[in-house]
């Protein structure tokens, strides 16, 4: 190639990126930048006197429902100090220090930055917050609720900690890069009522929608790691555990049994047909079991109340009668002792695996999961002693077989698990 | 007589037909049973032989596997399975799991692990035992016997026996000590220990508490020393 058409090349290639940036900082700025709105004029709260009081003792509970300790406090560390590490598919990010500390935490916010970063996503010095920090959700957030987690988390002792900086890849540690993703993906809206609803409809919708963030882990995620709008489940960052859809086609069809398996199990850990596990049973060990009783019958009053979507057990590939007579063997040397011959489980102790909707997930990777590491359920104020399960020992043919027999038997209708399946999930 | 015969035999009959999918099973209501997560890999009551890497942790004192547990809940010591099988559970509960483990009082049917003897020099043997007995002044290191026991078997509440343990299990926690990835309650005297011995101390020490013939019955002793030699958090009351 001539000197010539090197250059020309040079300065095409030059021409077409610098444009490229331009497009990409001008979405950044339209998509997100209206943002600085009228209610930068509401009036902040006051700082003290009774009605801070109040605040405080409602910001706790908002804190609970948000399970804003589980990101913010680090294994073994100072409540809400900060410092856990979130692994992404786009590197490492840290939450911060929400303690009202002056110059690591919060101590130079107002409860107006604090409404911003959630209603908008930006720090107090106008940066655009990662998405990791759930924003998406905690949009639909009320300022009265907003100001009420101000005033609880001002009340906390101050904890000096750092922050330490995000550790994510390029483009994704720039503002630009996180400019963009708000163009595509981030509107900052209110929830609003919706008359024709209920009121626990509503309260279910707000809780599960805004600070319950369930999306987080229940919908799916693109390729830039932006949830879907529809609980379809999801795989968490790291591949290791599902989440199921909500509403789950695995739960009961009969509605009533439905809400109370919702409603026992983020109560308890457990309910008659299940237990939580794996990342559930952290949210529901350090959140939901706080959570009031009529903000659970919210709940669940808002999951089940569209039409749900049907169980895909007739697509169930059968496992093969070989397969099925190894598991059956397996199961009754190494489960039946405690989960029962016919999968039925013992009440308050081990649960049912004959309709429970964990055994039935299209996605079976949390029963791998189960298997290897075993453990114990969630030790929540219902459930202070739990049981547990010891890991088991099975290679991947065994494991395999076994699981199928569990997804297949006592009127389970699931998909049968290979060899390479277990393989590909360990 | 006759029909008493048969009667007793469709008892028996329907019993073996009902008794699997109807009769509901009763689970003894006991943290032994609640405990079989840990027993899967510590062994059935606790126990475990010498060959593995796990510990044993039955007639362990109560305060020092209580903290023990927090301390892999809380991060200040490094295992994925043991922090993942903690993590939602309440000191309350894991504090009854120690006391349950702490009372077991079993025969101790291990052998010594003599395991790495036969790489050793002499000299290395020599300087383990005098370690073990006698510490050494120069580095400002105690004796293991001045805290452990002088039979090695702990001192309750707060302080493990040493004995019959597998050696590969005594290297790591040495070494995890000195990297800062096991940590015990300020002030850390093991930490200090560790960090202060000669990297060939290591292996030593760990040879010498192995090779130990291990007494049918441990028991922690019940009164402390007169005088701890360091001042230790996991001795303070």
């Amino acid at each position: 190639m001539s000197a010539a058409r090197w250059r020309r090349s040079l300065v095409g290639t030059a021409v077409a990126l610098a444009t490229l940036l331009g497009v990409l900082a001008g979405l950044a700025r339209w998509g997100d930048d209206a943002d600085d709105d009228a209610d930068r004029t509401v009036p902040s709260m006051p700082a003290s006197g009774p009605d801070t009081a109040d605040a405080v003792v409602r910001g706790a509970y908002l804190a609970r429902l948000g399970h804003c300790a589980g990101c913010h406090t680090a294994r073994g560390g100072a409540p809400y100090a900060g410092g856990r590490a979130l692994h992404t598919p786009f590197g490492t990010v840290y939450a911060g220090n929400l303690t009202p500390d002056a110059d690591s935490g919060l101590g130079r916010w107002t409860a107006q930055d604090f409404w911003r970063a959630l209603h908008h996503g930006r720090s107090r010095d106008g940066r655009r917050l990662v998405p990791a920090f759930p924003y998406t959700a905690f949009t639909r957030i009320t300022r009265a609720d907003s100001d009420a987690l101000f005033a609880y988390l001002r009340a906390l002792p101050a904890v000096a900690q750092a922050n330490p900086p995000h550790a994510l890849r390029f483009p994704y540690n720039t503002q630009l890069a996180l400019g963009v993703w708000r163009a595509l993906f981030f509107r900052a809206g209110a929830y609003g009522d919706d008359a024709q609803r209920p009121a626990a409809w509503n309260r279910g919708a707000y809780l599960v929608q805004g600070l319950g963030h369930c999306d987080a882990c229940h919908a799916p995620r693109n390729m830039l790691g932006a949830s879907a709008s529809r609980l379809s489940g999801g795989v968490l960052p790291g591949g290791r555990w599902w989440a199921p859809p909500l509403p789950d086609a695995a739960d009961p069809v009969d509605p009533a049994a439905a809400a109370r398996h919702i409603v026992e199990l983020l109560r308890t850990g457990r309910s008659d047909i299940g237990s939580a596990s794996g990342p559930m049973a952290e949210v529901v060990f350090g959140s939901t079991q706080h959570w009031r009783d009529d903000d659970l019958q919210a709940v669940a009053t808002y999951l089940l109340a569209p039409p749900r979507p049907a169980r895909d057990a007739d697509t169930a590939a059968p496992a093969s009668s070989a397969q099925l007579e190894q598991g059956r063997a397996l199961y009754d040397k190494h489960c039946a002792d405690c989960h029962g011959l016919q999968g039925q489980g013992v009440p308050q102790v081990y649960p049912p695996l004959a309709g429970n909707p964990s055994v039935l997930q299209p996605d079976p990777r949390n029963l791998v999961r189960l298997l290897d590491h075993g453990g114990f359920a969630p030790a929540t104020a219902a459930n202070p002693r739990p049981y547990s399960m010891p890991a088991q020992a099975l290679n991947d043919a065994e494991a395999a077989a076994v699981l199928s027999y569990v997804r297949q038997s006592w009127g389970n209708r699931a998909s049968a698990l290979s060899e390479v399946r277990v393989l590909t999930l360990r | 007589m006759h029909g008493g015969i048969t009667a007793l035999i469709i008892c028996a009959v329907c019993t073996m037909l009902t008794a699997p999918a109807g009769a509901q099973r009763t689970v003894p209501d006991t943290l032994a049973q609640r405990a079989l997560a840990c027993t899967t890999c510590h062994g059935a009551q606790g126990r475990v032989s010498a060959e593995g890497y796990v510990p044993r942790i039955a007639g362990k004192p109560a305060g020092y596997l209580h903290r023990q547990m927090l301390a892999f809940r809380d991060g200040r010591r490094a295992h994925e399975g043991m922090a993942r099988l903690m993590a939602q559970l309440t000191d309350d509960y894991l504090g009854e799991l120690a006391q349950h483990f702490a009372v077991l009082d079993l025969p101790y049917a291990v052998e010594a692990d003599r395991s790495g003897r036969a790489a050793a020099t002499p000299a290395a043997l020599q300087r383990g035992e005098a370690l073990v007995r006698r510490g050494d002044a120069a580095l400002d290191v105690p004796a293991c016997e001045a805290c452990h026991g002088n039979a090695l078997a702990g001192v309750a509440p707060g302080v493990p026996g040493l004995l019959g343990l597998p050696r590969d299990y005594v290297l790591a926690q040495l070494g995890a000590w000195r990297s800062g990835t096991r940590r015990a309650s300020a002030p850390d005297c093991m930490a200090r220990i560790a960090q202060r011995l000669n990297a060939a101390d290591v292996p030593a020490v760990a040879d010498a508490l192995a090779a130990r013939p291990v007494p049918l019955r441990i028991k922690p002793a019940d009164t402390p020393p007169p005088r701890w030699p360091m001042d230790c958090g996991s001795t303070a009351p």
